[in-house]
């Protein structure tokens, strides 16, 4: 088994508002092995982005903090290094493509000056050097005329052009981990299949690990290894991509996979998880999915699972699956 | 790889898009015609401010008593003073003088201003708040009382009266480029330029800064009327510029004792403070308009 990346342990992230502290991030913990794949699916509001960002420590000018756990990269935990020595990080090691190409490149800077602006600074290149690897980084994703493209401005490109970019800038100082937040959630179906594509590629030839973060069951099908599923800031699934697909556990994964539309269906109404992902204030006492789960047993609104190992690399938080399997994974 | 190259043949950069910014402002400001002929009499200003000494038909300081306090005539074509000295040809010299003190001291104000600004708005917390206290304790006294209160400690002179509108400048630019600054920092680029591993003093500069440049040139355009205003002011209640020096204000000081007499006397230079004063004013305007995201269309 080849040696993990990042190791996320037993994360806590909270927000403050009015003197009132929100735990949105509880007890999170996952890894990813070099060269793999992970999606983290689960719907709006599950803390899917907060992960990323906490991965990234990107909490400035917000009240998010990290208040519990490690997140362990290449051996060294991020939450206990400087500010500093977390910027030689950021770009270079772990880089990050957002999910609005439209908003995440500075309007008033050149294509070409804001590629350069981290290849310089990580990778120390001179000008020349800067603007040729920026040019060889354009190509790669695959953009058109790339000398030129380099000396306009963001609005003269669309969307997707422009999230390609956002890849190109992200894999210039290539780096050993991607996270993809919902990368092609804001692009129309015919250019994702192109990003993800590019994405895909690059990927494979860099032999880099990809944290993407996604609510898009065919995206994590078609790009990922292995799959985390979150619900109200809890990882309650762990699978490969092919056991969770073909035997989804819990509840909430069956609901995600159960909600997806199959070809030769004749139904006029989708099926869909009912109700909403509860406030983090009014979490309720037991399992957290209780209130929207169809299995639900008494036992669920008084205590909540632990993550247990249900199979060989595969993890559920789900009372249905204690008697199977009693050992509880930390 | 293929795919990628079959996805790149197609050309997302239409021409019309291509247009430069130059040319779409000069096409804008063309539409605002009064912003436009104002900003034609600021241009003839500062063309008469730099070369004020060639232009001016007499010596500016040169008292000629056989024609003191005339009416505009041939010869001198908007009269003279109570030394005979030639109104038009002060007026010409003290441009000069009025231009650069109110560019100076609007130039300083909002340099300080704007790196105060951006500071308070990037950092916030307690800079934030000492920063935009202390503004509203400047904001609290009238621009002219404090300017004053300052000549009065430094001492009456022209680099004093710089230094005085300079300081009544700087919380209205703070307190403006912290809130461009606040809607800038809330951008996603900015995250982005963070997640790529920039420094706060890089963030602050590449990224926030060019957000902010357009409201700063409309308010600096403003704020050099009012400038002028104040500067004048001041040299009026004699805590300017010399007596005997053509400035603008100077002159009106010298000139109120003959307002019945000699009305011509204050009229001209009072006129001159109007005229430059609205024509900022009105380009300060059109500026907004063009500038101005919200009415941006």
């Amino acid at each position: 088994m080849s040696e993990n990346i990042i190791e996320v342990k037993h994360l806590q992230t909270q927000f403050t508002r009015d003197n009132k502290k929100t735990v949105v991030l509880d007890n999170v913990s996952f890894h990813i092995k070099k060269g793999e794949v992970l999606g983290l699916v689960g719907e709006s509001g599950c803390g899917k982005s907060v992960t990323s960002l906490s991965i990234m420590r990107l909490f400035k000018d917000t009240t998010g903090e990290i208040t519990n756990g490690e997140i362990k990269y290449k051996g060294t935990n991020l939450l206990s290094i400087s500010e500093s020595s977390m910027r030689g990080i950021r770009g270079k090691e772990i880089s990050m493509i957002f999910q609005e190409p439209m908003t995440s490149l500075n309007p008033v800077m050149k294509i070409g000056e804001q590629l350069m602006e981290s290849i310089r600074l990580h990778l120390g290149y001179s000008d020349k050097q800067a603007k040729e690897h920026a040019i060889s980084m354009l190509t790669k994703v695959g953009i058109p005329r790339p000398q030129e493209i380099i000396s306009e401005y963001p609005h003269q490109l669309s969307g997707g052009m422009r999230q390609r970019i956002m890849i190109a800038m992200a894999m210039s100082c290539r780096p050993n981990l991607l996270i993809a937040d919902e990368p092609t959630t804001a692009l129309d179906v015919t250019i994702q299949a192109q990003i993800l594509d590019v994405m895909k590629q690059l990927q494979a030839e860099e032999h880099m690990s990809m944290l993407l973060i996604t609510h898009d069951l065919g995206v994590v099908a078609e790009m990922c290894n292995r799959v985390v599923v979150m619900y109200a800031g809890r990882v309650v699934e762990e699978a490969s991509v092919y056991d969770l697909f073909d035997d989804p556990k819990h509840p909430y994964t069956k609901g995600l996979i159960g909600s997806v539309p199959k070809l030769g269906q004749k139904r006029s109404r989708l099926d869909s998880v009912p109700g909403n992902v509860p406030n983090p204030n009014q979490m309720p006492k037991g399992c957290k999915f209780a209130p929207r789960c169809k299995e639900v047993m008494p036992v669920c609104w008084e205590e909540e699972p632990t993550i247990t190992a249900t199979g060989s690399e595969r993890f559920c938080r789900c009372w249905l699956y204690r008697e199977e399997s009693r050992d509880a994974h930390v | 790889m293929e795919a990628v190259k079959e996805v790149s043949q197609i050309s997302l950069v239409s021409e019309e898009k291509k247009r430069s910014r130059m040319s779409e402002f000069w096409t804008k400001w063309k539409k605002q015609k009064t912003a436009f002929w104002a900003g034609f009499f600021i241009i003839f200003l500062l063309l008469v401010a730099v070369f004020g000494p060639i232009l001016a038909p007499y010596d500016p300081y040169e008292p000629d008593y056989d024609a003191i306090l005339q009416t505009p005539s041939q010869a001198h074509w908007a009269g003279t003073d109570e030394y005979g000295r030639d109104i038009l040809s002060r007026i010409i010299v003290g441009a000069g003088i009025s231009l650069s003190v109110s560019f100076t001291s609007v130039l300083v104000g909002a340099v300080i201003g704007t790196i105060l600004g951006l500071c308070s708005g990037y950092y916030g917390g307690w800079l934030d708040r000492l920063i935009m206290r202390s503004s509203d304790v400047m904001f609290a006294f009238p621009d002219l009382l404090l300017a004053i209160a300052i000549v009065a400690i430094l001492g009456p002179g022209l680099t004093n009266v710089v230094v005085a509108v300079a300081v009544f400048s700087i919380p209205s630019f703070a307190r403006l480029i912290r809130g461009n600054t606040l809607a800038a920092k809330e951008a996603v680029f900015v995250e982005a330029a963070r997640s790529m591993g920039a420094r706060s003093s890089r963030i602050i500069f590449r990224h926030i800064f060019p957000e902010t440049v357009s409201s700063m040139i409309v308010f600096f355009s403003l704020r050099i009327g009012t400038s002028i205003l104040a500067a004048s002011s001041l040299s009026f209640l004699g805590l300017g510029a010399k007596p005997e020096s053509p400035d603008w204000g100077a002159m009106l000081s010298m000139g109120r004792d003959y307002l019945d007499t000699a009305p011509h006397v204050v009229m001209i230079p009072g006129l001159v403070i109007f005229l430059s004063v609205l024509a900022f004013n009105l380009v300060g305007d059109g500026l907004r308009d063009i500038m101005d995201p919200k009415t941006k269309n």
